[in-house]
């Protein structure tokens, strides 16, 4: 018998956890977007636990989805980052100001 | 915690739970705090490979498959070409605090989030006794193919919707980091550039 789904779902807490205080924390855009997987799969890691533990496969479905809007997400967001960062140099949250009021 | 864990479960799988739980934390704490992005793509890997060996571990052995084709073999490979390309290889000074007190209470909020969940998680029944939807997860099929029935007949729609959200990614992508032609940016793009100027300049002007 493996290892009880209690046990994943804290994991997935701890890495999620983790990646919103990077998200915080962080002032590098690629980083902080590093991050944003972190909690992405520490989800994923939940939807497939319940999926175990629930013996439901839509889980696993779910995380499928989840993989290819991430896959997505990475491209058009690292899109706009090279977009914004070949008009100006520094790669930190604190040099895209020029909304601030 | 580990008698607790051999309690419930063989020793083999507590061993391969309690090692890919180091290395995905190792990995996720390495991601934020490394100065370098370049080492934090690379404990990024890390992080995904132990997700997929969890995945294994819980007989989505697709997922796994795939978590590493696709994060670990395209994500991350983006991730690293975005960082040499636009330059940010080098290292960030990680000990300066942009605001006063900002990293300690972020941590303190983690934490309390952390607790906060954990503490809900204990009171909670997790089972719902909801009918499944996409059918169950053991049984005698492979898990390919009983993930590959449950997507190509439950989510059906959703599987074809994503095939639009990725031709319109791949579309957003291009048209962003395409480079206007020279006269669309004699036009649109010196407009802007000259009050933005003015106003940081005028914003460091009076800043001292």
């Amino acid at each position: 018998m493996s290892v009880g789904g209690e046990w994943y779902l804290t994991l997935a807490a701890a890495l999620f956890t983790i990646g919103a205080v990077g998200v915080l924390v962080r002032r590098n855009v690629l980083v902080m977007f590093m991050c944003v997987e972190l909690m992405l799969n520490a989800v994923n890691l939940t939807f497939v636990t319940f999926a175990r533990m629930l013996n439901d496969i839509g889980g696993q479905s779910l995380v499928f989805f989840v993989l290819v809007v991430a896959a997505a997400e990475v491209v058009v967001g690292l899109g706009i980052i090279v977009a914004i960062f070949r008009r100006r140099v520094g790669a930190t949250a604190d040099d895209l100001h020029l909304l601030k009021g | 915690m580990t008698a607790v864990l051999l309690a419930a479960a063989t020793k083999v799988d507590a061993g391969v739970f309690v090692a890919a739980a180091a290395i995905i934390l190792s990995g996720a704490i390495g991601v934020v705090i490394s100065r370098n992005p370049v080492h934090a793509a690379l404990c990024l890997v890390l992080t995904l490979f132990g997700v997929a060996i969890l995945f294994v571990a819980q007989e989505a052995h697709f997922l796994a498959a795939v978590q590493v084709i696709v994060y670990a073999g395209a994500i991350v490979v983006l991730f690293l070409f975005v960082i040499m390309l636009i330059g940010v290889d080098r290292s960030e000074d990680i000990r300066q605090e942009p605001l006063r007190g900002q990293r300690p209470i972020a941590v303190l909020l983690g934490i309390i989030a952390l607790a906060e969940i954990l503490l809900l998680s204990r009171g909670t029944d997790w089972a719902t006794g909801a009918p499944s939807l996409g059918g169950p997860a053991d049984g005698d099929l492979p898990n390919v193919e009983k993930l590959a029935e449950s997507i190509f007949t439950r989510y059906l729609f959703a599987f074809e919707i994503t095939s639009v959200l990725l031709v319109i990614a791949v579309v957003g992508a291009v048209t962003l980091v395409r480079k206007p032609p020279p006269e669309e940016t004699a036009d649109d793009d010196e407009p802007p550039v000259a009050p933005v100027t003015a106003v940081a300049a005028t914003a460091e002007g009076n800043t001292p």
